[in-house]
């Protein structure tokens, strides 16, 4: 509820801007021309099939960057050997853009999805990798050796209390994970991708001065990732590490 | 039966060597209940650790049943000073059947035994509670619980009620050797505190720090449920006092 007034105040300042002739209406239109716009790329479906598009890239290069981030963060937190070999790689590539690689990916590997998902995998590996890390080493040394009297071996041991132990920190990787891929997708498609997607009908957009097609684009794109951070990620730490009182609501 | 034979305990710091413990030597009968107390930095932790098989000793030997103590196992339950040794992540019941899930017991099985260790601490209408909504003492019961679940023949406790206030911690005490007494687990049971050795104790074990070493022992022959208020009891808290002051003199 909150969110939306913040979000109607938002939406107000930017009609007084867009109705106050200080700029061409071509360039900054008016909401409702925007939501007509909106409302037509809704019903014939071409958002839609745009959305997919953008969704199936960021879940596939999602899904990847959190397998790998979460084998290799265990192993990291793990094994002395794979962290000394991982961390300074780590290191150094995690200041990288993902999108600095671009121009690479897409000359090894072409236009299209490959290119695309290989840097949304980029960007969210390291949220991955950073959090499975950090909460595999911050897991209460209490727990293991309680564990460890009640006879857990290392199977046990590992999915029953490292996993869950270190599960706050692993949420908010997945979260971070998902804002950078979010991000980087839109971008990666205005470079990458051949055609289809949020980020390409933008960039096709202003080839056209057709500034209501990317407007309508960007509040498309930033009512899915408020859904997905919201509700997705909002009701996953609910279910979890709220209930488990391993992290707060701040007191109002 | 626990023995423990001229256990050492040494380990490096920045500064030097530190003898933590230093020849300690004593025994538990089975169904005996051992207090070890003493001031912090006595070792008392560190010994407990020890027969809890945390860590070996640099010297000497421990023994369980007759057999040489060798890393942690499921005939020893522990229960530790801090709330948090509980699985968040887990229900009141969760924790306590723990130990039986890793025996491989079926799951209705285990979750029958945990509710009736929850009964024994009185926790039954608390099972599907997770533990950050319940008290410290609750927490602590829960942990004994757990500890006992898997039916270990010794209990091992680390000051579980040093955190807690002094009314909940009477309650607890009294708690405790009504479990112990229908349970008949062998305890060693680390304290500092004086009063509740005498209160919970067959024998008490007094050590002393720097370096941590056995200086008596103390069998407390009271009949239970133990008065604290009763002179025979003030006198045996006195004479362990009395040994606990006395390392000044001999330095």
């Amino acid at each position: 509820m909150r969110a939306l007034v913040s979000i109607v105040i938002a939406l107000v300042c930017y009609e007084v801007i867009a109705r106050s002739g200080w700029f061409a209406q071509a360039l900054v239109p008016t909401l409702p021309a925007v939501a007509s716009t909106l409302w037509a790329m809704l019903i014939d479906g071409s958002m839609a099939g745009h959305a997919i598009n953008t969704l199936y890239r960021v879940f596939a290069g999602l899904t990847l960057a959190a397998g790998f981030g979460l084998v290799l963060g265990f192993l990291m937190a793990r094994y002395r050997p794979v962290e000394n070999f991982f961390l300074p790689l780590v290191s150094a590539l995690m200041p990288i853009p993902s999108l600095a690689w671009a121009p690479v990916f897409i000359l090894w590997f072409g236009l299209g999805n490959t290119a695309t998902i290989l840097i949304v995998f980029y960007a969210a590996s390291f949220p991955m990798v950073i959090n499975t890390w950090s909460g595999a080493r911050a897991v209460n040394p209490l727990w293991l050796r309680a564990a460890g009297s009640m006879g857990a071996r290392a199977g046990a041991m590992f999915w029953k209390v490292v996993v869950p132990g270190a599960s706050p920190f692993i949420i908010t990787g997945l979260r971070l994970a998902f804002q950078r891929a979010w991000i980087a997708v839109v971008g990666a498609e205005m470079l990458a991708a051949s055609a289809f997607g949020l980020g390409w009908v933008i960039f096709d957009a202003k080839e056209f001065l057709n500034a209501d097609i990317m407007l309508a684009s960007l509040a498309v794109i930033g009512a899915i990732g408020f859904v997905f951070e919201r509700l997705v990620f909002g009701s996953l730490e609910r279910a979890t590490v709220l209930r488990w009182g391993m992290v707060r609501t701040a007191n109002a | 039966m626990i023995q423990v034979n001229q256990v050492s305990l040494e380990y490096d710091t920045p500064n030097g060597k530190v003898l933590a413990v230093d020849g300690a030597t004593f025994s538990a009968a089975d169904a005996e209940f051992v207090c070890l107390v003493g001031p912090s930095g006595c070792g008392k932790t560190t010994l407990l650790n020890m027969i809890a098989g945390f860590f070996p000793p640099s010297a000497g030997e421990i023994r369980l049943a007759g057999r040489p103590v060798n890393g942690q196992g499921l005939d020893r339950g522990i229960v530790f000073q801090d709330f948090a040794q509980l699985f968040p992540w887990r229900t009141a019941l969760g924790n306590v059947a723990f130990g039986l899930e890793m025996k491989g017991v079926p799951r209705a099985e285990r979750e029958r035994i945990a509710l009736e260790q929850l009964r024994l601490v009185k926790l039954e209408k608390f099972a599907g509670a997770y533990p950050h909504h319940l008290s410290g003492g609750m927490q602590q019961r829960v942990a004994i619980a757990r500890a006992l679940a898997y039916n270990p023949g010794v209990l091992l406790m680390d000051e579980p009620f040093a955190a807690l206030d002094a009314m909940t911690r009477d309650e607890m005490q009294r708690l405790l050797a009504e479990v112990w007494r229908e349970t008949r687990k062998t305890v060693v049971y680390v304290t500092h505190n004086v009063a509740e050795a005498v209160y919970l104790a067959d024998r008490v074990i007094v050590m002393t720090p720097h370096p941590g070493r056995i200086r008596a022992e103390v069998r407390v022959q009271l009949p239970r449920p133990r008065d604290p208020l009763s002179v025979e009891f003030l006198e045996h808290q006195k004479a362990l006092l009395r040994h606990l002051s006395h390392k000044e003199e001999e330095k």
